[in-house]
C-alpha cells in the first residue's frame, strides 16, 4: 500500500521512461557528493582557477575554503561590464595570468574552469590557453569547464573533468604487472575483489588516491591496463587509456552476482589471472546478508542514488534476501539498472520510487511512523532518520567483498545513531571539512 | 587587477541575496539557471535551509532552451509548481545566460500571474553582483507591492529593515535586535525579513520610523519613505552606540528627517584601525567599540553610505593595498591572508563572506561585549 501518492512517487510498475518529468528543481540540504573542486583537488600540487560571476563563484570558492584548500584555489571575477563591453577574453586571459604571477610559486599544473558565459559569448578559450602556455611554459594547463547548462543533453562537468584531469598524463614505458584504476573519488577498499585478485597474481594496483606528488600522478600512465569502476569516470578514463594506447576495462560497481562475476571474468581473462573462488565468495555474501537480515529484521529500508549509482540493484539484492526495502530515492533509471527494474516490477509491487529534485519534495512528509534504516545520506534526510549508512558514490565498495562490507555498515548504522543534521550537509564526504 | 583573487573568497551573490530576503515570506522563488545557484545558496548562504521548507527552486535551464529562446518551459514549470504548492507570491530571478539572452522576465511574470492568479514579479539580478543589490531590490519590491496604505502612524513603532542571516547569522540575532530596540521603549512593528510574515510586513506603513540595520534594508526604506513619508535611520544598535541610534530614531520621528548617526562616528583615518564588510553593521561595530577607524566597504549599492571614514574597496588587490599600514583589522577570518605582517585581526565571521566556515563560532552582534573587544584591539 502506498503511503505517499502524488507526482513525486512511482512504483516499479508505474515507472515510465523518463522516470520523472524535468520540472523546476529542488536541492535538498545534503551535500556529501564530490563536486568539481573536490575532484580536481585530488591531483597533487594542482592549482585551480575559476572564471565566472560572483553567484557561480561562491559555491566553488567556499568549497575550497571548507576543505582547507584556499591556497590552491584562485579566481577571476567576471563583472557585468566584462560581458557587455567585449572584454571577456582579456579579463579571462589577463586575470588568470595575474593570479599565477601573484602565487608564491608557480604550480606544475593549473586547472582552469571557464563557465557557461564563455560558451555563449563565443570566447576562444583555446587561444587563451595558447597565450598562457607561451607565458608559463612550465605549467600544464588543464582545460576544464564549469558549464552546467550543457549537462541536460551532454555529459555533466564532472564527467568531462574526469577526462581532462588526466590530459597531462603522457605515454610512458609500460610497467609490467601494474594496473591503473581511475575515475572514482574513492580508493578501492583494501579487500575489494579487484584488489585481491590482482595482488594474488602479483600485480600492483595504482590509484589517484595513492599519489602524493605531481610526479606520482604522472606515473599513473605507466599502468599496462586501465580499469574503471565508477560510471561517472567511464567516459574520461576510456578516452585517456585510448590516447595512451593502453587497454581499458569498465568493471562497474554492482550488487548483481552475475554482473560481478562477469566483471571479474573480464579482468582475469584479460590479464590471464588465477580467479577468485566465485562460489565461495557468493556463499560468504549470502551469509553476511543473512546475518544483517537477522539484526535488522523487518525495519523499513530506504536507499538513495547518491549512495551508489545502482540503487535499484541494491533494492533487488536486499529484497531477495528478505529485507523490507520500502523506498528508493532517485531521479532517473540508468540503462544498466533496467534489468533490476524489471525484476522489481514483478517482485516489489509496493516499493516506492521517490524523486529527489521535483519541487514538491521540498514539502514532502519527512516523518516516518517507525524506525527506518537509510542507505545513503539523501534517504536519511528524506526519512529523518539517524540510522543511516554514510557512503556516497559507491565509496570504495566493489564486488562480493563490497556487499559483505555493506552488510557490516548496515548493521553498524542500524545499531548506532548518527547526527544526520551535522553530517549530511557537509560537502565532499571524506574531504577535510572545517564546518 | 581588481578582478583577480589569489586567496580570499567573494561575497554572496545577488541571486542568493534575493532568496535570503524572501525566505520567510511564504513566496516561491524561481531562479532561471541551469544548476548550482540553489545549491550554492542553500549550502553557503542560508542557515535556515535544513529546517524550514521555503519554496526556492531553479529552472534547470538547458542549452537548447537558452539557444532557441524557449521560455515556455520556465512558464509551464513555474505554473505547475505554483498550482501544487500555493505560494503567496512568485518571484523570478535571473542568472548570467538568460541575462545575456535578454529574456523578457516582465512579460513572463505577467503570463504566470494570469495563469495562476498569484502575484508574480521579477527581481533584476544576473549573478554578477553581490547580495546587497539583490536583497535590497527584493525587500523594496515587497515594500512596493504588499505594504498597504495605513490609516495612521503608530507612535513609537519601528520597522527593522535589512535583517537576514547574510549579515546576522548567529542564532538569536534577530530576536536580540528586537529585544534591544524594545528595551529602548520602541515597539517593533515588523522585521524585514526574519521572524515575521508577509501579512505582518504588509502593515509596515503604520510604523513611525524605519531602522535600517544593514545596506540590504536601504532600498525598502526609500520606498516606504516615498510611499508613506516614514523617515529612516541608518545604523545598527550595538553596545554603547545603541543610544546614539535610538536618539536618532526619536529625532527622525520628531522631525520627519532621515538620520545617519554613523556620520557622527569617531574619525581618525591614520589610526591604523580598519573594519571590513557591510558598512552599516561594521561602522556600528567600530562605533560600539568607541574606536576611530576606517570601514572598508567591498559591497555594491552602498554609495550613499560612503563618507570620509567609510571607503569603497574593489577586489583583493585593492583591499591588500588599503590595508598595508593596518595595525588592527576587524573582519571575517578569511581576510587574514591579505593582512600585513603584524596586524592584529579581531575575528567577526560574516556569513556573506565565509559562509558556514565559522558558523559554529558566529557572534551575535547584539550581545558582544564591545568594551572587551576594544581591549582586545588595544594597540
Amino acid at each position: 500500500m502506498l503511503r505517499r501518492l502524488g507526482p513525486t512517487v512511482r512504483t516499479p510498475e508505474t515507472a515510465g521512461d523518463p522516470l520523472f518529468p524535468q520540472k523546476l528543481e529542488f536541492n535538498p540540504p545534503v551535500h556529501e557528493n564530490w563536486n568539481i573542486v573536490h575532484i580536481a583537488m585530488q591531483i597533487p600540487e594542482l592549482h585551480q582557477i575559476y572564471v565566472c560571476g560572483v553567484n557561480c563563484m561562491r559555491g566553488v570558492v567556499l568549497t575550497a575554503a571548507e576543505m582547507a584548500a584556499s591556497e590552491r584555489f584562485s579566481f577571476v571575477l567576471l563583472r557585468e561590464e566584462n560581458v557587455v563591453d567585449g572584454t571577456i577574453w582579456e579579463t579571462t586571459r589577463d586575470g588568470i595570468a595575474d593570479v599565477l604571477r601573484k602565487l608564491p610559486a608557480l604550480p606544475p599544473c593549473v586547472a582552469v574552469f571557464p563557465v557557461c558565459t564563455h560558451h555563449f559569448m563565443g570566447v576562444d578559450m583555446e587561444s587563451i590557453y595558447r597565450s598562457l602556455e607561451q607565458e608559463f611554459p612550465e605549467v600544464a594547463f588543464i582545460r576544464a569547464w564549469m558549464d552546467p547548462i550543457m549537462q541536460k543533453h551532454g555529459l555533466p562537468p564532472d564527467q568531462r573533468l574526469r577526462k581532462v584531469m588526466y590530459d597531462p598524463l603522457q605515454p610512458l614505458p609500460l610497467k609490467e604487472k601494474t594496473v591503473t584504476l581511475l575515475g572514482s573519488e574513492f580508493a578501492l577498499e583494501p579487500d575489494a575483489d579487484i584488489r585481491r585478485v590482482l595482488l594474488k597474481n602479483g600485480y600492483a594496483l595504482r590509484e589517484l588516491q595513492d599519489c602524493k606528488t605531481f610526479a606520482d600522478y604522472l606515473r599513473l600512465a605507466e599502468g599496462e591496463t586501465f580499469l574503471i569502476t565508477y560510471p561517472g569516470g567511464k567516459f574520461g578514463i576510456t578516452q585517456t587509456a585510448k590516447r595512451l594506447g593502453r587497454p581499458c576495462h569498465f568493471l562497474p560497481m554492482s550488487f548483481d552476482y552475475n554482473s560481478i562475476t562477469a566483471s571479474l571474468g573480464e579482468l582475469t581473462d584479460a590479464l590471464h589471472l588465477e580467479p577468485l573462488d566465485i562460489l565461495e565468495e557468493q556463499k560468504q555474501c549470502d551469509a553476511a546478508l543473512e546475518k544483517a537480515r537477522d539484526v535488522i529484521g523487518d525495519t523499513p529500508v530506504a536507499i538513495d542514488m547518491l549512495f551508489h549509482p545502482r540503487p535499484l540493484e541494491l533494492a533487488k539484492l536486499l529484497l531477495s534476501h528478505g529485507f523490507r526495502v520500502t523506498e528508493v530515492y532517485l531521479d532517473a533509471v540508468d540503462e544498466a539498472e533496467k534489468p533490476a527494474l524489471e525484476w522489481l516490477k514483478t517482485n516489489a509491487l509496493d516499493l516506492e520510487l521517490h524523486s529527489i529534485i521535483l519541487p514538491e519534495q521540498r514539502v514532502a512528509d519527512r516523518t516516518r511512523p517507525e524506525k527506518t534504516l537509510a542507505i545513503g545520506p539523501k534517504a536519511a534526510w528524506f526519512t529523518s532518520t539517524p540510522y543511516f549508512v554514510n557512503v556516497v558514490q559507491g565509496g570504495g565498495l566493489w564486488g562480493y567483498a563490497g556487499i559483505r562490507k555493506l552488510c557490516d555498515l548496515m548493521i553498524e548504522a542500524f545499531q548506532n545513531e548518527k547526527d544526520t543534521r551535522d553530517i549530511v550537509p557537509r560537502k565532499g564526504l571524506g574531504c577535510v571539512s572545517c564546518i | 587587477m581588481n578582478t583577480s583573487y589569489r586567496i580570499i573568497p567573494c561575497y554572496t551573490g545577488d541571486v542568493s541575496g534575493v532568496c535570503s530576503a524572501l525566505f520567510e515570506l511564504g513566496g516561491m522563488v524561481v531562479i532561471h539557471d541551469p544548476s548550482g545557484c540553489n545549491s550554492t545558496y542553500n549550502t553557503h548562504d542560508e542557515t535556515r535551509w535544513y529546517d524550514h521548507d521555503s519554496l526556492i527552486f531553479i529552472s534547470g535551464l538547458a542549452e537548447i532552451d537558452a539557444v532557441f529562446g524557449n521560455d515556455q518551459k520556465l512558464i509551464d514549470d513555474t505554473v505547475d509548481a505554483a498550482l501544487n504548492l500555493h505560494p503567496k507570491f512568485i518571484t523570478l530571478v535571473n542568472s548570467p545566460i538568460p541575462y545575456l539572452n535578454g529574456t523578457d522576465f516582465e512579460a513572463i511574470c505577467r503570463i504566470i500571474e494570469s495563469r495562476t492568479c498569484i502575484p508574480t514579479f521579477y527581481i533584476p539580478t544576473n549573478g554578477m553582483h553581490d547580495y546587497v543589490p539583490g536583497a535590497g531590490a527584493a525587500l523594496a519590491e515587497i515594500a512596493k507591492r504588499f505594504v498597504s496604505v495605513p490609516e495612521g502612524k503608530k507612535p513609537g513603532s519601528v520597522n527593522l529593515l535589512g535583517v537576514t542571516p547574510l549579515d546576522f547569522a548567529a542564532d538569536g540575532s534577530a530576536e536580540s535586535l528586537r529585544e534591544t530596540v524594545e528595551r529602548a521603549g520602541f515597539s517593533v512593528h515588523s522585521c524585514w525579513a526574519m521572524g515575521d510574515s508577509l501579512e505582518t510586513l504588509s502593515h509596515s506603513g503604520e510604523a513611525a520610523v524605519n531602522l535600517v540595520v544593514s545596506a540590504m534594508g536601504l532600498p525598502a526604506a526609500k520606498v516606504l519613505r516615498e510611499r508613506f513619508g516614514t523617515p529612516y535611520v541608518a545604523g545598527t544598535p550595538l553596545g554603547s552606540f545603541s543610544e546614539t541610534v535610538f536618539a536618532s530614531m526619536r529625532r527622525a520621528t520628531e522631525t520627519g528627517e532621515n538620520q545617519f548617526p554613523l556620520l557622527e562616528r569617531l574619525n581618525q583615518t591614520d589610526s591604523g584601525i580598519f573594519a571590513i564588510g557591510e558598512p552599516i553593521t561594521m561602522g556600528s561595530v567600530l562605533a560600539a567599540m568607541e574606536l576611530p577607524g576606517t570601514v572598508l566597504c567591498p559591497l555594491e549599492h552602498c554609495e550613499s553610505l560612503l563618507n570620509k571614514n567609510t571607503l569603497a574597496v574593489v577586489g583583493e588587490e585593492e583591499a591588500e593595498t588599503m590595508l598595508k599600514n593596518a595595525k588592527v583589522v576587524i573582519a571575517d577570518p578569511l581576510y587574514r591572508p591579505i593582512l600585513p605582517k603584524g596586524a592584529k585581526l579581531i575575528e567577526l565571521p560574516h556569513e556573506a563572506f565565509s559562509g558556514r566556515c565559522f558558523r559554529k563560532t558566529m557572534k551575535n552582534l547584539f550581545t558582544i561585549d564591545y568594551d572587551a573587544l576594544r581591549k582586545e584591539a588595544s594597540l
